[in-house]
């Protein structure tokens, strides 16, 4: 019997799959992740993996929550150790009570275990070796051999498991029969060997609702289709890649004309980041909408044509699903560190639109509205994924399409108006917002042409070096960014139940830590109002929110509190009053961290009274 | 006299082509350019040929680079869209621009140092996609607007103004672009109009990636003795393999050849063009041979000219990707958002 008392919960706790890469693991384990959302019971799996083929280790977290908390949130209850290049390290980090599952088949000494946790051997291997002569065989079998005992030890519906593979394995039904074939001798040898269930279980429930299951990556690129883009151009980088991917793969089924079979999206994969970027750019220019999608590395190649999209005003998307830098950094693990480099992106003054998704829902909504924003504003958009968001399936809200909804495709003067005699001129501010008209190549043969260049012009186009004009473009410049504060989606704002003279501010995929997070810390008698941004520039409610508290904490995912530098340069405000909570060793960021770090610091202002002892 | 406005009026009795537009419809603002510069040469071809092509004026996009030589747009189709990008990066944005409407004539103007230099990777690219464009090198061999360095087509042996010889080997553009597949690839030089019109006509009605090097002298920064890329040396050396007629579709051959001394060839628009080869047994349509000329040429110190290259049968990048008829830049939400009923079923999908 263990030293601590073994965990006894059911429907929320951690497992971690811990593997070799290329092992064929991944499958199975997001097969048990479905399986666990199958049983109504909300599921964050999370994919910690190498930059590597095959070899390397890799886990694969999946945390159980009943009550819906979907942020990491640090430490293992079940450990599925199946690499024997970490088994150390992954029994180290086993919770205390907590469980290990692990290959039996080759003795190990007492001395590599634990004696507070409880040990569970499946002796997969000889199983193996037994039931498959095929050394392929082997090895993708014991993925499925051991989500089979897993159903029996957690008590899990198996029959969800069942329809699961017949559900992947539709079309290629040959494979169906021996994988269930192994998902039972798994469960059989559980059911007649071991002690089923743990103190850990699964139960049916009800709490899925009518969610989704969907990365990051796959929903902003359908919010790219169905924002209407149709040029999409990328170099491929880790962990934006499946972003693209997953484009090419809607487009295939959403945009093919059905009788001519001719595809109304056009995608290249460039040579690189700088020729990406400069097609959207020649594609924005020439009124059709476009996007790259790209990582930090990819960001720091693109600048100059960044600078050019800003100051010459051409309309460009761009997905940035950022990881951990600086450099080549940490490709596969995940930050929020291009803040920075994104809000200011390029040579000169410059000053760029950033959008915050949280999760897939908000990555189609922005993904698709980041279109209309570029055609408005005529500047780069960027939408601000992260590896978190983008590469791991999320359960989310179903994503939603109103049809009444049209483009807006910003001010475009037409033939007809030029033919009318409208006044055109290409940087002129006729509304007074600082956006001004444009015309698409080839729209009048004797009207509304124009010259764009990233040299300075007057408000008709022509070339200057003249600094009156010069200045009178950068305010202009100016007063569009201002203009874009009331277009890109406001901030949201949860107030505490009770009054409170502290706040904090996040944005992206901390929210769900955060929102878990939030009620740990007024378990420890703190409340906190809570406001999430959503975009750059920032609205005017920044500066009340920050205004109406005595100070806020920032939390974010970077070393250097890349948006509340931001928040301070852009809203003028006193640093002191805004409190750097950071996470950037490349896991996600989790509740307990934030609880800790934001409690910890309460505490200490927190004036407990003194116990008089007589 | 580059300070002058250009005046507006002009002759009554200009020529008119078969839209009713004069050459002067064809022109832009005055160059700023040196007084002599050959570039200022092939703007004036590149009017002619517009205006001999009887194309509407905003039907064309002309962009650009960064140089001397990415200036000249701003000289010629003034009621044209100009793009001045950003140096080397003319292939990306036309490229982009192209994608987005198929419909328009998409004319690239670059330099040596933009296309050779910095832009190499980009000038390989986008020829190996077959953008559909005309792609023009306005070639000097020096960096002019940064006061005559050497560019990467300076040759070898080559000296500058200054007096340095370039000890680096050259870039040959049109080896390239004959290696990368580019399915029209021609070169000429500034200083022959006559050969240059009728090249440039062809490439405008080439349904595929054309590319034009022209040969084009900096009288300030190389245009002296020493110079492999001088008036005097590109007239010595200049090894014409052909001189060219462009007969659009729309006009009938009128001249009569000599059978065997003209090579008749189709393109695809229907326009045609006569061949007058001057050297017997270059083969128009044979790339390996074509580049097997150039670099035994090139080692006799010989600028090979004229219609190097034509591919019977051009693919342009459109048909690679099979994209719609239409351009892309005019589909509207009707046609490009699925709406709510596939989302649901995307959603069901997901579940």
């Amino acid at each position: 019997m263990p030293t601590a008392t073994p965990i006894s919960r059911v429907n929320d706790f951690v497992i971690r799959f811990a593997n070799v890469n290329g092992s064929g693991s991944a499958s199975a384990n997001e097969m048990f992740a479905r399986a666990v959302m199958r049983m109504g019971v909300p599921v964050a799996p999370r994919n910690i993996f190498p930059s590597n083929i095959q070899g390397l280790p890799t886990w694969y977290e999946v945390r159980v929550s009943e009550a819906g908390h979907m942020g990491a949130r640090g430490g293992t209850d079940l450990m599925v150790a199946m690499n024997p290049q970490t088994f150390d390290r992954d029994i180290a980090g086993i919770e205390p009570g907590g469980y290990l599952f692990y290959d039996s088949t080759k003795p190990l000494p007492p001395s590599k275990f634990r004696d507070d946790i409880t040990v569970v051997g499946v002796p997969l291997t000889a199983i193996c070796n037994r039931e498959y002569t095929d050394p392929r065989q082997r090895q993708l079998f014991k993925n499925i051999i051991y989500i089979g005992a897993l159903t029996a030890l957690l008590d899990m519906d198996v029959k969800v498991v069942e329809q699961l593979i017949g559900e992947q394995y539709k079309g290629k039904d040959k494979l169906i029969e021996p994988n269930l074939k192994a998902l039972h001798i798994g469960r059989d040898y559980a059911v007649l060997n071991l002690q089923c269930p743990l103190g850990i279980k699964l139960r049916r429930a009800n709490a899925v609702g009518d969610r989704i299951f969907i990365e990051g990556n796959s929903a902003a690129a359908l919010g790219a289709v169905y924002g209407g883009a149709t040029v999409c151009a990328w170099y491929p980088i880790t962990p934006s890649s499946s972003l693209a991917d997953a484009f090419t793969r809607h487009c295939a089924k959403l945009r093919v004309d059905p009788e001519t079979k001719q595809a109304k999206y056009a995608i290249i994969q460039a040579e690189d980041e700088l020729a990406s970027i400069g097609i959207v750019i020649g594609a924005g220019w020439n009124g059709a909408r476009a996007f790259t999608a790209t990582s930090g590395p990819g960001i720091s190649l693109m600048q100059e044509f960044i600078g050019l999209s800003y100051f010459a005003e051409i309309p460009a998307v761009i997905f940035d699903v950022q990881r951990a830098g600086p450099s080549t950094g940490m490709p596969t693990r995940t930050q929020q560190c291009d803040i920075t480099s994104c809000a200011y992106a390029s040579h000169g003054d410059t000053k760029h639109v950033l959008l915050f998704p949280e999760n897939p829902t908000e990555s189609f909504e922005f993904g698709a509205q980041a279109f209309d924003l570029a055609d408005r504003l005529q500047t780069p958009i960027f939408v601000m994924l992260d590896l978190d968001i983008g590469m791991n399936h999320h359960l989310s809200k179903p994503l939603a399409w109103d049809d009444s909804r049209k483009y807006d495709r910003g001010k475009v003067m037409t033939a007809e108006e030029l033919e009318a005699g409208k006044e055109f001129g290409r940087y002129l501010d006729v509304d007074g917002d600082g956006i001004p008209y444009r015309t698409y190549p080839g729209t009048h043969p004797t009207k509304g042409s124009f010259f764009t260049r990233g040299t300075s012009r007057d408000r008709y186009a022509r070339y200057t070096e003249e600094g009156a004009p010069y200045v009178d473009n950068m305010q202009r410049l100016i007063r569009k960014f201002d203009s874009a504060k009331d277009l890109v989606p406001r901030p949201l704002i949860a107030t505490s139940g009770k009054p409170t003279k502290y706040g904090v501010i996040y944005f992206g995929s901390t929210s769900p830590a955060m929102d878990e997070a939030i009620h740990m810390i007024e378990a420890r008698g703190h409340g906190l109002d809570r406001m999430r941004v959503r975009a750059f520039p920032f609205h005017s409610s920044v500066n009340s929110f920050v205004a109406d508290h005595d100070f806020v904490f920032v939390v974010e995912q970077n070393r250097d509190g890349q948006l509340r530098s931001l928040i301070v340069n852009e809203c003028g405000i006193d640093p002191v009053r805004l409190v750097p909570i950071l996470h950037y060793d490349g896991t996600p960021i989790t509740a307990r961290f934030i609880a800790k770090a934001i409690g910890d610091h309460l505490d200490k202002l927190t004036v407990k009274p003194m116990k008089v002892t007589s | 006299m580059t300070y002058l406005a250009k005046p507006k009026f002009h002759h009554p009795d200009l020529p008119k082509n078969s839209l009713g537009y004069t050459h002067r419809d064809y022109e832009g603002t005055v160059s700023t350019l040196c007084a002599g510069c050959g570039h200022d040469s092939i703007t004036g071809a590149i009017i002619q040929s517009c205006f001999e092509l009887s194309i509407e004026p905003h039907r064309v996009a002309k962009i650009s680079g960064i140089g001397c030589s990415s200036k000249t747009p701003t000289y010629f189709l003034g009621n044209s869209h100009g793009f001045n990008s950003v140096h080397g990066r003319m292939p990306s944005v036309l490229t982009g621009a192209n994608l987005a409407n198929r419909d328009l004539i998409y004319l690239g103007v670059s330099g040596d140092g933009d296309s050779a230099s910095i832009g190499l990777g980009q000038f390989a690219h986008c020829l190996r996609r077959g953008v559909n464009m005309v792609y023009i090198v306005e070639n000097n061999g020096v960096y002019g607007l940064t006061k005559g360095q050497f560019s990467a087509t300076a040759d070898r042996g080559s000296k500058s103004k200054r007096g340095v010889i370039n000890t680096d080997n050259s870039i040959d553009l049109v080896a390239m672009a004959l290696q990368l597949g580019a399915s029209f690839v021609a070169r000429s030089f500034s200083g022959d109009k006559q050969q240059l019109v009728p090249i440039i006509k062809a490439a405008i009605a080439h349904k595929g990636a054309a590319f034009i090097d022209v040969i084009s002298p900096c009288v300030m920064f190389n245009n002296h003795a020493g110079s492999t890329k001088s008036f005097d040396f590109v007239r010595e050396h200049n090894e014409a393999v052909n001189r060219l007629d462009f007969i659009s579709s729309r006009m009938p051959i009128e001249v009569k050849y000599e059978p065997g001394a003209v090579e008749i060839v189709e393109q695809h628009d229907g326009s045609k063009l006569a061949l007058r080869k001057l050297d017997a047994d270059y083969e128009l349509h044979d790339r390996a041979a074509a580049l097997g000329f150039l670099q035994h040429h090139a080692a006799k110190g010989q600028i090979v000219t004229g219609l190097l290259y034509v591919e019977k049968e051009p693919e342009d990048l459109h048909a690679h990707l099979r994209t719609v008829d239409a351009p892309l830049n005019a589909l509207d939400e009707k046609e490009l958002c699925p709406g709510q009923a596939a989302l649901e079923k995307f959603n069901a999908s997901l579940r």
